[in-house]
């Protein structure tokens, strides 16, 4: 395999038998994998266009395990890793140059909740879905709701900076995350952040999170709860136009009105859910919205009369309301597993994650659209409407080099379409290895070097997720893709 | 679809590529999965072992040991299949993965002769398994303090089987059980191999409470094995064998249903369509027998039930069986059911979703992974404070009463059709 050569070239003989006896010794023997027919299965996340095998994977179980093994990996200076649950949609946890994987998913506890001050304390390796399941009973949240919420972790949305539907009006997870515990690269344990709001000084915690994996390894975070709404209204419009679809959604927040989410999904997505989860959309629409509409019991139905008028004028041709929580629920199935659902209408696909003012809603689309006839790539989309985040999904089979190629192309004058209007190359998914090239194109080098300067405090071997976010200074180290090779 | 099906009867068995090309690689299967929630290991995940098998199909890497543990320790509670957005066919994946690696890689003689005396010899025979037993039967306290020097398979069996082994005579069914009243009903009945030996009182129940709604209940004496012992641990072929018996002995046309109490089998004999597609003799029926096959709960939620009259004033805690969760989709059904039984209050188990560790001989294969998964269901019903904890396979009965025994429980362990016998004022020794 032409990746497997690739991959242990730039680390070559670094992990030695004796480094493995090490590693062992600190997180047991069945935590430790290096066997070749067992690395692979690290080889890549959910972005498979790139695959490149670690030389090993070790699975700590505590902090004090990840410091002792970031110490031996210091003393050998090999790349580190460091994994969640492995859902990244851009590569952020492809070993591209070799190293170790060091994944947090056995650091799966919720550690305290203190509902009093509305935080938890929980490990990386804990699934964002955990953390509002622990406290919905008591009426609290978790805000950040990616759509992979069910199976990522903490660490990685803090790794990325994830998103979601509700962020519109909550936020991501920077505005959500107090503090973190954090092991540096030579093994040092740092709390940056703490319990508290307030703190003076600059926000280091903050710098952390959205830095991939390039700063140190995020062991545990004090996420903020949210109280939960009094009540929910969640709209359905049909639009026989997507040019109507996204007339509404500016319209809507420029009368002042801030929904929780606002969602678009086109018709390709809605034929693959219809054909998923028979949740009644209609086939031939051009787009629907699902507007999410919460807050308290008073005034909410005027609002949402409100919102509906906006879509009537707008030319909406149809608008349901989830009659109870369970149509919510259902509503949100099928928006948030549209991704998956594709796997029902295509070999494979790419979602690619952009952002643009939303008032460009309606060029990027056309420009979409027009790109995806030009490589003759079906392109579903299904986004955050309301803050201007595109996800246009690429569908391809990953058995044909040339598709292959013509999706990347694609992709690439899609993102390059979100910089000219003004916006940016990734919302949530972050940049991992998939979007290196367009980084450079959104700075300057002067940026870059400020940039790279600060992660050289952190880690000045630049032995973290190496490859990641920053174009090379050696040059790329995507320069050529490899064609993929396995199928899964 | 078609693909895979006429792959799946092919004599040489190969993993359908169509199947595994349905994985995107999204991951969301993880979390859903008992091993990987415990290990953290992608291997041990079902994106992890999809991964596997397309890297053995490529010619990446064989069927070594190495990998092949990793798709031993798979329960096949199919969990993942409901987290799967793309719609995995997972456990069909798996299955065909199990007849290659059967046939591929040479198992040390351990587990070939685990396999050849609970698989292929015992549990898919009952007059075996009853015959097995009767030293136990006779002089069970004294046997099972032996366990200790048996070897650590048998020990562990024996660990399994109830306290008191139930008097089967008591719970014989005769071969046409009548509806009570006016008959809306006729209905087949599949008392298991274990089932009919070790549960014969649960098939009792399911036959009483049938006959209380008006259900003629048939209970056709050539019946087998249902094949799924076999089918999920790599022999197919013996599996379609058990169907085809199976087809004979179940008079389809009579009939209105085939009711099954045992999640697993029930799961297998909904799948008997699939794994028969590509015997044009055959097929078409497995396919009409696939069809007609209810599990008791699914069955009495679509009838108009009875009224049930006596009270049973217990706090009752229900685990889905995998094979009924997630192999069939019946969730809801056996708690609606329960729920109707007067003065019975229903608590919902933490995690009431993730295996107990029985899935089939698992228990018996990897007891490591099993007991781990024991403990955590255990932890979960105690924390219910329930009387009763309620499941519809025999399967999780026999594993979750000996977890509970084993922590000084006095938490009662039931089939939910059980409970119902009593509420239709069924005196249930």
């Amino acid at each position: 395999m032409s990746s497997q050569q690739g991959a242990a070239s730039a680390t070559q003989g670094r992990v030695t038998p004796r480094l493995v006896e090490e590693l062992r010794r600190v997180v047991g023997e069945e935590n430790v994998f290096v066997e070749p027919s067992e690395v692979l299965a690290w080889e890549c996340d959910g972005y498979t266009l790139e695959r490149h095998p670690p030389e090993a994977v070790v699975l700590p179980a505590s902090t004090e395990e990840v410091s002792r093994v970031m110490r031996l990996l210091h003393q050998a200076q090999v790349p580190v890793i460091p994994r969640g649950a492995g859902t990244s949609l851009s590569g952020a946890t492809v070993p591209v140059g070799g190293g170790v994987v060091v994944s947090l998913s056995r650091m799966n506890r919720i550690l305290k909740i203190d509902l009093e001050n509305r935080r938890a304390v929980v490990e990386a390796g804990v699934v964002n879905l955990w953390v509002t399941r622990a406290v919905e009973n008591d009426g609290f949240f978790f805000a950040p709701d990616p759509s992979s919420q069910g199976a990522c972790t903490i660490g990685g949305n803090v790794a990325t900076n994830s998103g979601g539907p509700h962020t519109l009006k909550y936020g991501v997870t920077i505005n959500h995350i107090l503090g973190v515990e954090m092991v540096l690269a030579d093994g040092t344990v740092v709390e940056l952040g703490g319990d508290v709001e307030e703190r003076p000084g600059y926000d280091l915690a903050g710098f952390v999170i959205g830095s991939e994996g390039t700063l140190g390894i995020v062991t545990k975070a004090v996420v903020r709860l949210t109280r939960a709404p009094q009540t929910y209204r969640t709209l359905l419009a049909v639009f026989d136009t997507i040019d109507a679809a996204t007339r509404t959604v500016s319209e809507v927040i420029r009368q002042g009105i801030i929904p929780a989410a606002v969602e678009m999904m086109d018709n390709l997505i809605i034929q693959a859910v219809e054909e998923a989860f028979h949740f009644g959309f209609p086939k031939d629409a051009a787009a629907v919205l699902i507007i999410e509409l919460d807050g308290l019991q008073a005034g909410i139905d005027e609002l949402s009369r409100r919102v509906q008028a906006i879509c009537a004028q707008e030319g909406a041709r149809e608008i349901r309301a989830a009659r109870d929580e369970k149509e919510r629920q259902e509503l949100w199935k099928a928006r948030k597993r549209a991704f998956g659902a594709i796997g029902r209408i295509s070999p494979s696909y790419v979602t690619q994650d952009g952002v643009v003012p939303r008032t460009k809603l309606p060029d990027i689309l056309r420009i979409i659209a027009e790109v995806g006839r030009r490589h003759g790539i079906p392109i579903a989309n299904v986004f955050h409407a309301g803050d201007g985040n595109i996800h246009p999904i690429l569908l391809f089979d990953d058995q044909n080099p040339d598709e292959v190629e013509r999706v990347l192309a694609a992709s690439d004058e899609i993102l390059t379409a979100c910089i000219e209007l003004g916006g940016s190359v990734t919302g949530e998914h972050g940049i991992g290895i998939e979007k290196v090239k367009h980084v450079a194109a959104m700075y300057t080098q002067d940026d870059l070097d400020v940039m790279t300067g600060l992660r050289e405090v952190f880690d000045p071997g630049r032995r973290l997720n190496p490859g990641k976010i920053f174009p090379s200074s050696k040059g790329c180290i995507e320069v050529k893709r490899p064609r993929p090779k396995a199928s899964a | 679809m078609s693909t895979a099906q006429s792959q799946a009867t092919a004599t040489q068995s190969s993993i359908p590529l169509d199947d595994l090309r349905t994985c995107i690689h999204c991951g969301l299967c993880t979390s859903a999965c008992p091993t990987y929630l415990k290990l953290g290991s992608e291997l041990d995940s079902p994106r992890g072992r999809i991964y596997l098998m397309s890297a053995v199909q490529q010619g990446r890497i064989g069927w070594t040991g190495e990998v092949v543990k990793h798709l031993d320790l798979c329960l096949e509670c199919r969990a993942c299949e409901t987290a799967c957005p793309s719609g995995v066919p997972y456990g069909r994946l798996l299955e065909a993965a199990r007849d290659e690696i059967a046939k591929a890689y040479p198992r040390p003689w351990r587990e070939r002769l685990l396999l050849k005396v609970f698989r292929d010899t015992l549990f898919p025979y009952p007059a075996r398994l009853r015959l097995a037993l009767w030293p136990v039967r006779i002089a069970g306290g004294l046997i099972r303090k032996l366990s200790g020097i048996l070897p650590d398979e048998l020990g562990r069996m024996l660990e399994l089987l109830p306290q008191e082994l139930p008097d089967e005579r008591r719970y014989r069914l005769p071969p046409v059980v009548p509806a009570a009243g006016e008959r809306r009903y006729r209905v087949a009945l599949l008392t298991g191999c274990v089932g009919s030996v070790l549960f014969a009182r649960a098939n009792w129940a399911t036959a009483r409470v049938l006959a209380h709604n008006g259900c003629e209940v048939v209970i056709p004496q050539d019946q087998g094995c249902c094949g799924a012992l076999h089918l999920h641990t790599g022999a197919s072929e013996t599996a379609r064998e058990f169907a085809r018996r199976n087809l004979k002995a179940f008079p389809l046309d009579d009939v209105d249903a085939i009711i099954v109490n045992a999640a697993g089998c029930g799961s297998t004999l909904k799948e008997y369509g699939d794994m028969l597609a590509g015997d044009p003799a055959a097929g078409p029926v497995a396919e009409r027998l696939s069809a007609k096959t209810k599990d008791i709960s699914e069955f009495l939620s679509q009838i108009d039930l009875k009224p049930m009259t006596h009270p049973v004033p217990k706090t009752v805690a229900y685990h889905d069986a995998c094979h009924l969760a997630h192999g069939q989709g019946i969730r809801k059904e056996p708690r609606e059911l329960l729920a109707q039984v007067p003065g019975l209050r229903l608590v919902e188990l933490r995690d009431a979703e993730i295996c107990c560790g029985s899935a089939g001989i698992y228990n018996i294969l990897q007891p490591e992974m099993a007991e781990r998964l024991l403990d955590d269901k255990v932890d979960a019903i105690l924390a219910t404070g329930a009387e009763v904890v309620a499941t519809g396979n025999p399967g999780c009965l026999m594993q979750i009463a000996k977890g509970l025994a084993g922590r000084g429980g006095k938490v009662q362990v039931v089939h939910p059709i059980e409970i119902l016998a009593q509420a239709y004022g069924e005196a249930l020794p």
